[in-house]
């Protein structure tokens, strides 16, 4: 407070273009837990490590997969308190959908006031921008559908995408292993697959490798 | 006399094989004077959608106007048209809205929806909507109209029966009604 020099928006243009805050939200999100996307021909997977800090945390109490409609799910990559805040803005969202209009939500809409929030975030006095990365997975009228939005608010469509740590190797495994007539089945294996790419030990893989067989 | 019956009204929608049909009359009235006999009650809002507003006339126009607005954003947004199932949810969210000032109007939408499957429904003028399989009526005329129409209707009609049939029953229930008549606008989905 006060009127220090300084007390400016933490959203103002650097001179080379960018807006530091949200270079610096990107970094928080990749250093985040990995997690990722695939969208199969008949359904959308996404999945995410869970490493808890310690062996005493109780695991159950745990959620970084949510449910923002009962055919639209997300996950996080960055800072999981952010990430519940949005959580609750898109839900209350799809709700107020729900009601003016008695029919669910399409992805696309959600999505993008999901990331107009975020984006109002980076043009607002005395708020910072969201540190996460948001996998929307959804399914509706057009089929299957995956979106990635960023702290920016800017949102992509994927076919299949990783966000967070170790994210180059991710995508590169599903770049090779990714075809477009996937099945759900096939999409949870190669999600499990991608995710033993230096994040999960060998005896998880073999655990989740079993239950899925 | 009622704020419903200032201007004088007739609508009504039925149901029909793959097509449904929505009629209106002419009149426009100020209570007991004729003032135009070309009033149009009947708005397309896009080609499977059609939306009549019975009542004052200057609430069924601007009623009809924010509609239109609602309606061209939702596709801008969407991509895509409203089905009438949904825009009748809008239209019953927009009534209420004004539930302590309401807007004097009593809505008729008829519509196309998935696969052509017509649906047709009314509501009244806070919203509460009424779904109808066969027929819906409204407007000063409606006590007649009801009578004509059970009379006249019946199920899987083609669309030329199914106009002679609208009119039919559109006519003999406004030569009742001192408010409406003056002819009458059809149309056949």
């Amino acid at each position: 407070m006060g009127d220090s020099q300084y007390s400016f928006s933490l959203t103002t243009f650097s001179p080379s273009g960018k807006l530091v805050q949200i270079e610096h939200a990107l970094t928080a999100v990749g250093s985040g837990q990995t997690s990722l996307g695939i969208k199969a021909a008949n359904g959308v997977v996404i999945a995410t490590e869970k490493k808890l800090p310690s062996i005493l945390v109780d695991e159950t109490s745990v959620q970084k997969i949510q449910i923002l409609t009962p055919n639209i799910g997300v996950v996080y990559s960055g800072m999981g308190p952010d990430s519940r805040v949005l959580v609750r803005k898109s839900r209350k969202q799809a709700e107020q959908y729900q009601r003016l209009y008695k029919e669910p939500i399409p992805v696309t809409q959600l999505v993008r006031e999901t990331a107009a929030v975020m984006q109002e975030f980076t043009q607002s006095g005395g708020v910072r921008p969201f540190g996460v990365s948001l996998l929307v997975a959804g399914y509706d009228d057009k089929g299957p559908q995956l979106y990635q939005v960023d702290p920016s608010g800017s949102y992509f469509s994927w076919k299949a995408s990783a966000m967070g740590k170790n994210v180059s190797n991710a995508k590169a495994f599903l770049e090779k292993r990714y075809t477009d007539d996937m099945e759900i089945d096939d999409a949870v294996h190669t999600a499990i697959l991608t995710l033993k790419e230096g994040v999960l030990t060998p005896a998880e893989i073999e655990d989740y490798l079993q239950e899925v067989e | 006399m009622s704020i419903f019956e200032y201007n004088g009204s007739a609508l009504v929608a039925m149901v029909g094989k793959n097509c449904f049909a929505i009629a209106s009359d002419r009149r426009l009235g100020v209570q007991l004077q004729t003032v135009a006999t070309d009033f149009q009650r009947i708005f397309k809002i896009h080609d499977k959608l059609f939306v009549g507003l019975s009542g004052l006339a200057t609430d069924a126009q601007t009623l009809y106007q924010r509609l239109v607005f609602r309606h061209k954003l939702y596709q801008l947004r969407e991509e895509r048209d409203m089905k009438p199932e949904t825009f009748a949810s809008l239209v019953s969210a927009i009534l209420y809205e004004k539930r302590f000032g309401p807007y004097f109007c009593q809505p008729v939408i008829a519509g196309l929806g998935d696969e052509d499957k017509p649906f047709i429904c009314t509501m009244d003028s806070i919203g509460a909507k009424e779904l109808a399989k066969d027929f819906v009526v409204a407007g000063t005329a409606s006590e007649s109209l009801y009578g004509a129409c059970e009379s006249m209707f019946k199920p899987d009609m083609e669309p030329e029966e199914l106009f002679e049939t609208i009119s039919q029953a559109l006519l003999s229930s406004v030569d009742r009604d001192c408010l409406s008549g003056w002819g009458g606008h059809v149309y056949v989905v």
